[in-house]
């Protein structure tokens, strides 16, 4: 056993192509896997929070199923265009935002050395590939030829530019911190930092449970975590997909596959935000003894991301929603003044320490 | 020349090829809307060539900033405005010759810029990406100047936009009425 393993790995090591096409499967595993156990969090979760049981039957025991049953159901159903439609932007669009979900997956670094990609611009290309979403979502907004998806579409592309910029400013604070912008650059900074000389945060396993980019950057996760939400179209910031204003916006006329694959790309997107979140501020793949048992981190990752999905969770199921024009000036008087102050400060610390 | 034996030549062919009809998509299109998806095509095509070039940096800077913001705007503001599903008749304007010999004049220039400098050269295969570290090594040492300057240019634009955006804080006088 043992050995076939060894020459399995031997021979993945030595033919790019093989592995390339194994990461790549694991990858469009990832992405359903990960859509489906958020999805069916949120059913229990938001059933819990509502004192409901929430799915029961399928599945035979606590509706694991449920999802599941949906999926098959979406595939089975007819995909209709409407008439006036534009029949290729209105295909293509689903494809687009599904493009961006997939290409988040590429540079999250699962342990030491686990990433399909480890790129020096890491974090960039993540701020890149998730901004290309928003043609998708106007692409399908527009070709739905309906009003209220068209509403949907240009609210979702104003939403998602005011809450790129302070997302970036975030990013930006944890960048001067750790003097890198490649992601496992970025783990590998919160394990070896000191503070004036003092390392208490890094050498001892116990210790790196509190990354030190969450205390330092405490604001900054603050901002990344709500301009995450605002990407993401999450309540409090869902007014794109807003069910009683504008009958879920884009999402209007799409049914079947097309709408499963809206679906799994925002499940899958909390998914990797989420992860990348975690990488930048909560220390990743880091933890107590992850020194001695390297296979404890992606365990450790996976905790962390759950943490943060679930807050995500919490949110939608306890807020109310935003109104429009609050939501812009949150992210354009609060956010991008905060970020800028943010950027300011740490880098005064950073030449200081 | 052209060596039909290295992949990277066929990707790199491959890729200006679906710039060249992009473009086309761009200036033929009867929609308006189409026409800024082939501009996204043809943005997404020059990123790619970054990329095979090996300049990661600027690549992923073309997605952000043209693809992200710049289409995004553009998208935005077509929709906002006019953006009827179908196709306009009244697209095509009288300075179509003037256009199309400009822009031949400026290929045929561009083209003898590129084959007097680099000639020869072949592309073979991808190096490694630049650093980010030498980029901003360059950018802030030997290109500090130009660098500050556009950041200057970008400020005047944005205080212009406030300044154009803003209400106006006059009070109205006593006596006369807001028309």
């Amino acid at each position: 056993m043992r050995i076939m393993i060894d020459s399995v790995v031997e021979f993945l090591q030595g033919n790019f192509w093989a592995l390339t096409a194994l990461k790549l499967v694991a990858i469009l595993t990832l992405i359903p896997v990960s859509g489906l156990a958020i999805g069916f969090a949120e059913l229990k979760l938001s059933a819990k929070m509502q004192n409901r049981v929430g799915p029961y039957f399928a599945g035979g025991r606590w509706g694991w199923a449920q999802l599941l049953a949906d999926g098959i159901k979406f595939i089975q159903k007819e995909d209709i265009i409407p008439a006036d439609a534009d029949r290729p932007v209105f295909r293509w669009a689903p494809a687009l935002v599904m493009v961006s979900a997939v290409g988040l997956f590429v540079v999250i670094p699962f342990w030491d050395g686990g990433a399909v990609a480890d790129l020096s611009i890491g974090i960039f290309y993540v701020l890149a590939i998730s901004s290309i979403s928003t043609i998708g979502i106007l692409m399908a907004g527009w070709s739905s030829a309906n009003k209220y998806s068209l509403m949907g579409g240009l609210r979702a592309a104003g939403q998602l530019i005011a809450y790129e910029l302070p997302m970036v400013l975030a990013v930006i604070g944890v960048v001067i911190m750790a003097g890198t912008m490649s992601l496992s650059g970025i783990v590998k900074a919160q394990a070896d930092f000191s503070l004036f000389g003092w390392s208490g945060f890094g050498d001892q396993p116990i210790a790196n449970f509190i990354s030190p980019f969450f205390i330092l950057q405490f604001v900054g996760f603050l901002i990344f975590f709500i301009s995450a939400l605002a990407e993401l179209s999450r309540i409090p910031f869902d007014m794109p997909i807003a069910e009683s204003e504008l009958v879920t916006g884009y999402l209007t006329e799409y049914s079947g596959f097309r709408f499963l694959f809206f679906f799994l790309a925002e499940f899958s997107n909390m998914f990797t935000m989420s992860a990348i979140a975690a990488t930048l501020f909560l220390g990743g793949y880091l933890g107590p003894f992850v020194d001695v048992a390297p296979w404890l981190g992606p365990l450790y990752l996976v905790t962390k991301i759950g943490v943060l999905c679930f807050l995500m969770i919490w949110f939608r199921w306890t807020f109310p929603r935003f109104r429009e024009d609050q939501l812009q000036s949150v992210a354009w008087k609060v956010l991008v003044p905060l970020g800028l102050a943010n950027i300011v400060v740490t880098a005064i610390f950073k030449v200081v320490m | 020349m052209m060596d039909f034996t290295e992949p990277v030549t066929w990707v790199a062919s491959i890729l200006g090829l679906a710039i060249a009809t992009s473009g086309f998509i761009v200036v033929t299109s009867k929609n308006l809307i189409h026409a800024a998806l082939g501009l996204v095509g043809a943005l997404a095509g020059t990123a790619g060539l970054f990329l095979v070039l090996s300049a990661e940096f600027v690549a992923w800077v073309l997605v952000l900033v043209y693809i992200g913001a710049v289409l995004v705007l553009f998208l935005f503001g077509i929709m906002i405005t006019r953006a009827p599903v179908g196709y306009d008749v009244d697209l095509d304007n009288d300075r179509k010759v003037i256009a199309a010999v400009g822009a031949g004049s400026l290929f045929i220039l561009t083209s003898f810029a590129a084959l007097d400098s680099f000639g020869d050269t072949a592309l073979l295969g991808i190096g490694d990406p630049t650093s980010t570290g030498d980029l901003a090594d360059a950018l802030l040492g030997r290109f500090v100047l130009p660098f500050e300057l556009v950041s200057f240019v970008l400020l005047a634009a944005l205080i212009g936009g406030i300044t154009v955006a803003r209400k106006d804080a006059t009070p109205i006088a006593v006596g006369e009425t807001e028309e």
